[in-house]
C-alpha cells in the first residue's frame, strides 16, 4: 500500500462561502441542506450546534446564525485555486471531494527532505496563497491519510493499521453498516478489521468486504490523479508598438495560426474566443467574441483583425499609444469532432458569407451593436421581442406558452416607438377619455392630440385591452388599458392610457 | 414616405425576399416592430439589426452588402449622389440589393405607398384587421413609366370568417403578406430600390 499525503481543510463549504460569498466565516454560520445542518464554522460548534440540527433549532440556539443553502458548485469553484497551489509544489493530486484532496507523499518527502517538511510546505504554501487553513495526514491509504489528517498526524510507515484500531467505527461512513455493527457490539475500527474476511463479505455482502479492508488499513485503490487544464494562451510581445492595421492584420494572422495549432494539436477547438491587448501606455483593452459554429484559424485571424482595426480607428475611446502584446484567451474550449456543413453546400456559404458580414460589423460597433430578433411570450409589441447579439443563443426572455390575456390580436404595428409620445384623447363634448376601475370609457374619443400637432378626428376606435402587469414587483409594474385608433388622415395607432396620461406607443405604419 | 404605410410595405418587401431564403439586414430602424416582421413571414434568424450605426452607416452598410442579400437602411439625413452611387456599385457588383428608407438620388426604382386605409374599425368595436393600400412605382429603364398597383395588407380571411385564438396563438407565418388587387403588373426591381 502506498503512502498517501492528504491535505484537509475543515469546514469546507463554510469556507468556501467565505471565499466566493464574503461571509464572515469567525461569526457562527452554518451551511444548510434540506433544512439539515451540514457543515458549521467553530464560533456556531461554541454555540452548541452540532451537525444535522434542524434549521428551526439551530437558529434557536443561536439567534445571529447565518444561514447558508449548500451548494456544490461552490465548494468545488473555491477549491479550484487550492487544488492549484498543491499541484504547484507536487504533481499528481487527486480531489477526494471539494475541501479533501491527496497525492502520492512519496515524491515530495524526497524532494523536500521528509514527510514533515513536504507536510509543513503544503500547508504552508496553501495557507499563503489562498488564506485557506489546511491539515496534513499521512498514512497508508486515502482512507488512513484521511482519518489522520483530522488529527494532524503522520503515521509511521507499517503503523496504519495500528493508527486505525482505536477510531470508532463511523468512520467507515456506511450508516446502515454502522449501525447494525454497533448493535452487534463491534465499535471500533479494530473490532471490525479483527474479524475474518470470509465471514464478513458471506455476511454483509461486498461493500462491507470493502470496508472491512479499508479498516484493516489495506486501502489498494490507486490515486484518480487529475490532469491538470492545459495552457492554451497564446500571445505576442511586439518590439515596435503597432499602430498601423496592416501591421496589426499581419500579427493577428500569426497568433490565430499558432492558436489554432495548438487547439488543433489537443484535439479541441473554441466557441469563444477572447481578445486582450496591451498598449504602451499600459491601457488594457478586451474583448470576447462568441461564435455558434467553431472557430478556424481564418476566422480567429479575421476577428482579431477587426477588432484591432476596431481599436484602432475608433473615433471614441481609443487608445493613445500602439500596441505592445497581444494575448489570444480561448473560452468555451470543447473537443473538436468536425464541423458539421450544411447538407446543401450553398446555403452554407451563403450563411458563413452573411455571418463574415455581421461580424464584420460587429467588429466596428461592437458585439452589441448587431442584434438579432427572438419572438417570446408578453402582452405588447416590445415585450415580445428581445434583441440577442448577433451569434449569441437565441433563447427568449418569456415563454410562449402561457396564455398572455390582455395580448393585442395581430396584426402588430410596424413601427414601435421606443418612447412613447404623450398625447391628449378627449371625447365629443371636449373633455379628457378616461378608463373607470371596471374598464368602461368614460366618453367616445373624439379628437386626438399627439404633442404639439393640431387636434385630428378620430374615425374609428377600440378597447381597452387592460394590463396589470407584475403588480408584486412595485419598480416593474404597469397598469395600462390600450386602444386602437383610425384617424381621419388615414393613420392607426396603438394608444395606452396610463396613469390619466394618454401616450401613443406604436404605430400601425 | 408620402403617406403613411411606407414601414409595412419594407416589410412586406423583405418578407417576399427572405421567404425565398435570402439574408435581409436593417440599418438605422430603431423603431422597426420585429413582431409585425414576424408576422409578415421574415425568417427572424436570417434578419439582423443594426438598430445604431453611428456616425459611419455608409461603412457599415458596405460592409453588409459584401454578405447580406437585401441591406436596407434608414440614412440619418440626405444622401449625397456619389455616395448613393458608390453603393449602389457595390451592390451591382456582390449581387445584393440596397434599399433606402428615404430618399436616394439615382435609385432604380422608388416605391411610394400613396394611400392607405384600415378597415375592421368602427366606433368602439372591431379590431384592425388589415389595410387596402395603393403603391406607386417609379423609375428608370424598365420601370420609367411608372406603375400603381393595390394591395390588402395582411391578406386575412374575410370578414365573416371569424377570429380563430389558435391560430393566432400558433403565428401562421406561413401566410402571404401581401395580395395584388388591381391589374396593373408589378414592377421588376432592378439591383437598387429607392423607398
Amino acid at each position: 500500500v502506498s503512502r498517501t499525503l492528504l491535505v484537509w481543510c475543515p469546514d469546507w463549504p463554510i469556507a468556501a462561502a467565505g471565499i466566493v460569498e464574503g461571509v464572515p466565516t469567525f461569526e457562527p454560520v452554518v451551511v444548510i441542506e434540506a433544512n439539515r445542518v451540514i457543515a458549521c464554522s467553530a464560533a456556531a460548534r461554541d454555540e452548541d450546534i452540532r451537525l444535522g440540527l434542524r434549521r428551526r433549532e439551530a437558529q434557536s440556539r443561536c439567534p445571529q446564525l447565518h444561514v447558508i443553502e449548500h451548494d456544490d458548485g461552490r465548494d468545488a469553484r473555491a477549491f479550484e485555486p487550492v487544488v492549484a497551489m498543491v499541484e504547484a509544489l507536487a504533481p499528481g493530486v487527486e480531489v477526494v471531494r471539494p475541501g479533501v484532496c491527496a497525492l502520492a507523499a512519496r515524491g515530495p518527502a524526497r524532494y523536500f527532505g521528509g514527510e514533515e517538511a513536504a507536510a509543513e510546505h503544503i500547508v504552508e504554501q496553501v495557507a499563503q496563497g489562498c488564506a485557506v487553513e489546511a491539515q496534513v495526514g499521512i498514512a497508508e491509504g486515502v482512507f488512513g491519510a484521511g482519518l489522520a489528517a483530522r488529527s494532524g498526524t503522520i503515521v509511521r510507515p507499517g503503523e496504519t493499521t495500528a493508527f486505525l484500531t482505536g477510531f470508532d467505527i463511523a468512520a467507515i461512513g456506511r450508516d446502515a453498516l454502522v449501525d447494525l455493527l454497533r448493535r452487534l457490539g463491534i465499535r471500533t475500527l479494530g473490532d471490525f478489521a479483527a474479524l475474518p474476511a470470509a465471514s464478513v463479505l458471506a455476511r454483509f455482502g461486498f461493500d462491507a468486504s470493502l470496508a472491512h479492508r479499508l479498516a484493516a488499513g489495506l486501502d489498494e485503490r490507486p490515486l484518480a490523479v487529475r490532469v491538470p487544464p492545459k495552457d492554451l494562451d497564446v500571445s505576442e510581445v511586439f518590439e515596435e508598438p503597432i499602430e498601423r492595421v496592416d501591421a496589426a492584420a499581419f500579427a493577428a494572422r500569426a497568433l490565430a495560426q499558432r492558436l489554432h495549432d495548438t487547439l488543433a494539436g489537443h484535439g479541441l477547438a473554441c466557441t469563444r474566443l477572447g481578445i486582450e491587448a496591451l498598449t504602451e501606455r499600459g491601457e488594457e483593452l478586451h474583448r470576447v467574441w462568441r461564435h455558434d459554429g467553431l472557430l478556424t484559424a481564418a476566422a480567429i485571424a479575421d476577428r482579431v483583425r477587426w477588432q484591432l482595426d476596431g481599436w484602432l480607428h475608433h473615433r471614441i475611446g481609443r487608445p493613445t499609444a500602439g500596441i505592445v502584446r497581444l494575448r489570444l484567451v480561448p473560452d468555451g474550449v470543447i473537443a473538436h469532432a468536425g464541423l458539421q456543413l450544411g447538407l446543401w453546400g450553398d446555403v452554407g456559404a451563403q450563411r458563413d458569407r452573411a455571418h463574415r458580414a455581421m461580424t464584420r460589423v460587429q467588429g466596428m460597433l461592437g458585439p452589441d451593436a448587431v442584434v438579432t430578433a427572438v419572438l417570446g411570450g408578453g402582452r405588447d409589441a416590445v415585450d415580445q421581442v428581445r434583441l440577442v447579439p448577433w451569434g449569441d443563443e437565441r433563447l427568449p426572455e418569456r415563454p410562449d406558452e402561457p396564455p398572455w390575456p390582455g395580448r393585442l390580436p395581430p396584426p402588430a404595428p410596424a413601427t414601435v416607438l421606443v418612447d412613447p409620445l404623450p398625447a391628449e384623447v378627449l371625447d365629443a363634448t371636449g373633455a379628457r377619455v378616461g378608463v373607470t376601475a371596471r374598464l368602461a370609457v368614460t366618453g367616445a374619443p373624439a379628437t386626438v392630440t399627439i404633442g404639439a400637432e393640431p387636434p385630428v378626428e378620430v374615425v374609428g376606435w377600440t378597447g381597452p385591452w387592460p394590463v396589470d402587469e407584475r403588480w408584486w414587483a412595485p419598480a416593474e409594474a404597469s397598469r395600462r388599458a390600450r386602444f386602437q385608433v383610425t384617424l381621419a388622415d388615414d393613420r392607426a395607432l396603438l394608444l395606452s392610457l396610463s396613469g390619466m396620461q394618454w401616450s401613443v406607443e406604436a404605430i400601425y405604419d | 414616405m408620402a403617406a403613411s404605410g411606407a414601414t409595412s410595405l419594407l416589410i412586406a418587401l423583405l418578407a417576399a425576399a427572405s421567404q425565398a431564403g435570402s439574408w435581409c439586414a436593417i440599418v438605422g430602424m430603431p423603431m422597426l416592430g420585429a413582431l409585425a416582421a414576424a408576422e409578415a413571414g421574415i425568417a427572424l434568424d436570417r434578419l439582423a439589426l443594426v438598430p445604431h450605426p453611428g456616425p459611419e452607416w455608409s461603412t457599415v452598410v458596405a460592409a453588409l452588402l459584401d454578405g447580406v442579400d437585401v441591406v436596407v437602411a434608414m440614412p440619418p439625413g440626405p444622401i449625397a449622389a456619389s455616395m448613393s452611387s458608390r453603393l449602389a456599385a457595390r451592390a451591382r457588383q456582390r449581387g445584393s440589393v440596397f434599399v433606402a428608407y428615404g430618399q436616394l438620388p439615382g435609385a432604380d426604382v422608388v416605391l411610394n405607398s400613396k394611400h392607405s386605409r384600415w378597415e375592421g374599425l368602427e366606433a368602439g368595436r372591431g379590431r384592425l384587421r388589415r389595410r387596402e393600400m395603393t403603391v406607386v412605382a417609379r423609375g428608370r429603364g424598365a420601370a420609367a413609366q411608372g406603375r400603381q398597383a393595390r394591395f390588402f395588407m395582411p391578406d386575412l380571411a374575410p370578414m365573416n370568417a371569424g377570429w380563430d385564438g389558435d391560430k393566432w396563438r400558433r403565428r401562421d407565418l406561413k401566410r402571404p403578406a401581401l395580395t395584388l388587387v388591381s391589374a396593373a403588373p408589378e414592377p421588376e426591381f432592378e439591383k437598387v430600390v429607392g423607398l
